[in-house]
């Protein structure tokens, strides 16, 4: 009976418009979120990073989240990658409990999620080239697939020219976009970025947001957004991607008509979810906190 | 945690760090290529600091011993002493010293910076165990060349204590090989390899664990490194002591 809600939208012979974002929600994996926290909580020694964290991401949705450096955010990610372990709590993905995994179980999670690191954390000892085909080699993928692979997310990321160069030649702006292809491969159902736009200009910044956004869009990837720069969230939750009428993408403001409904934020403090809601909630919040952190001063 | 607590925890990491490589080698994927990359970089990489440490070591032992040896008129014998006390001891411990100076350093700076700049996660997170990729192939890069590389030690040991005793001493060239071929028993030899093998477990296990374990960004490269190549010469030096007594016992050429 599921089952058969679950494939009807899928049969439809293209006849049947689907309307943006407005996509059935009798599909069963719209409604189990694809990332689960339960009551989670970790300290380092003494000093407590996550206290009863709580929240979740449904399938295609775009969880922004805030929070002061420190806070614990890169945790959250590291805790979802299953490289660290919750004091107590749990930690689902796709529905299953990976809190107790071992490290051979956590195997199969990973592959189904890309992750962009902070600082890129490309392998500096190996090329682009390398980098982007690390996890395909990783799965005795053969030659000429790993170079098509390899060619198309260095496309998709429009550093296709860098391909045989070492990290260290690159700019932080290019080492970031690179990292974003190395966690492309492979296609992931969720990708997970820890502030990629941080310390970058504001246009490259704009494009690292650009290609979250398309794939948030035209790929129906889940993720998790890491930052603290509001211009970010400002992208990431009023803007989307369409194909046009001549095939190329193009990004459109939300309007009165049309208003996004797969990007949320929450905001972490001390610890704690403090917020959880819209971007529109976050910016007319009273909460001096929150004021605080998205108008500065004040 | 208190100093003993630190110790005996850093000692359970060391062992479960030895205990996941060696296991790892008995499954794919193996990664053979990076240990034939740490074996050239490790072992031909170390090649001529060792060989003129040995040979230095060699040639100053001449020089302080034969005024001795020439006092009791056994200056013939020369040859035994070197080799006796090169093959025994002074090749495996100095090349052991010299190999975690250079490697030693370099695997827990190497393996640091790849944790501060977050790239030992991206290795998980992107299906690779870093035991099987990183620390199996130096562990048996540094088991498997610090061996040769004391051998290598050795012979040019044996080759400056010639010099020295032909060209200072004017002593005949055969004299010398004579003696110390006289004087180097097949358990000297066996010893001198066994011990090597040990340090060479001890350099790469330390070193990786320190590279592994380190946190504080970039000043906490710097501390891990220094601790990796104090701690494992210390630990060479302990080692060999206890390793020199049991061997005395196991091949049983202890005090008469
Ligand atoms: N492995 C660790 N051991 C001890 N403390 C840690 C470790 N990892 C992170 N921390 C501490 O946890 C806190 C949160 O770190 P992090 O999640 O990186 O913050 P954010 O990404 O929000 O800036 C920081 O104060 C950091 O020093
Ligand atoms: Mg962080």
């Amino acid at each position: 009976m599921v089952e058969d809600l679950q494939e009807k939208p899928f049969m439809a012979d293209g006849s049947e418009v689907i309307t943006d974002f407005e996509e059935p929600i009798n599909d069963r994996n719209r409604i189990a979120p694809v990332i689960e926290f339960r009551d989670v909580h970790l300290a380092f020694d003494e000093k407590v990073i996550l206290d009863g964290v709580s929240f979740s991401v449904r399938r295609g949705e775009t969880k922004l989240i805030l929070g002061r450096s420190g806070g614990g955010k890169s945790t959250t990610i590291r805790l979802i990658l299953g490289l660290l372990k919750p004091d107590s709590g749990q930690i689902l993905i796709d529905g299953e409990d990976i809190t107790n995994y071992s490290e051979e179980e956590m195997m199969p999670v990973r592959q189904k999620i890309g992750m962009v690191f902070q600082e890129g954390a490309l392998f500096d000892s190996i090329s682009v080239y390398e980098n982007v085909a690390y996890r395909l080699r990783e799965q005795n993928v053969d030659e000429e697939e790993i170079e098509h692979e390899v060619r198309r997310m260095l496309r998709f990321v429009d550093l296709e020219d860098a391909i045989d160069k070492m990290p260290a030649e690159l700019s932080g702006g290019m080492r970031r976009r690179v990292g974003i292809a190395r966690a492309l491969v492979g296609d992931p159902e969720i990708v997970l970025y820890d502030e990629p736009t941080a310390g970058l200009d504001p246009p490259t910044a704009r494009t690292i947001c650009e290609l979250a956004i398309k794939l948030r869009d035209l790929q129906d990837v889940s993720s998790i957004f890491v930052t603290h720069e509001m211009n970010n969230v400002g992208y990431l939750s009023s803007e989307y991607a369409i194909i046009n009428e001549s095939g190329e993408v193009v990004f459109e403001k939300e309007g009165e008509r049309l208003c996004l409904i797969n990007t949320e934020v929450i905001m972490l403090r001390d610890g704690k979810v403090m917020f959880n809601g819209t971007d529109e909630q976050l910016r007319s919040s009273q909460d001096p906190y929150i004021h605080n952190f998205v108008y500065g001063k004040n | 945690m208190n100093p003993l607590t630190r110790f005996v925890f850093e000692l359970q990491e060391i062992s479960v760090l030895i205990w996941r490589s060696f296991v790892s080698l008995f499954s794919q994927p193996r990664y053979v290529g990076e240990w034939i990359k740490q074996m050239d970089l490790i072992g031909v990489g170390s090649l001529p600091i060792v060989l003129l440490t040995g040979f230095f070591t060699g040639g100053v032992l001449v020089l302080q011993t034969f005024p001795t040896l020439q006092y009791y008129s056994i200056q013939n014998e020369s040859g035994r002493s070197v080799a006796t006390s090169l093959i025994r001891e002074l090749g495996p411990v100095l090349s052991a010293l010299m190999v975690s100076g250079r490697i030693g350093s370099a695997i827990a700076a190497e393996l640091g910076s790849m944790v501060v700049s977050q790239q030992i996660d991206a290795m998980r997170a992107f299906g690779t165990d870093p035991n099987r990729k990183l620390v199996s192939p130096r562990l048996i890069a540094l088991i498997l060349m610090l061996p040769l590389l004391t051998v290598a030690a050795d012979i040019f040991g044996l080759m400056g204590g010639a010099i020295v005793a032909n060209q200072l001493y004017s002593q005949d060239i055969s004299v010398f090989v004579n003696s110390a071929r006289n004087g180097i028993q097949v358990e000297d030899i066996i010893g001198g390899v066994i011990k090597p093998i040990f340090f060479g477990l001890v350099i790469g296990s330390v070193a990786c664990h320190k590279g592994l374990t380190t946190t504080g960004g970039t000043v906490g490269v710097g501390r891990a490194t220094t601790d990796a190549v104090v701690i494992a010469s210390i630990w060479v030096i302990i080692f060999d002591f206890f390793l020199s007594k049991a061997l005395q016992y196991v091949l049983d050429v202890g005090p008469m």
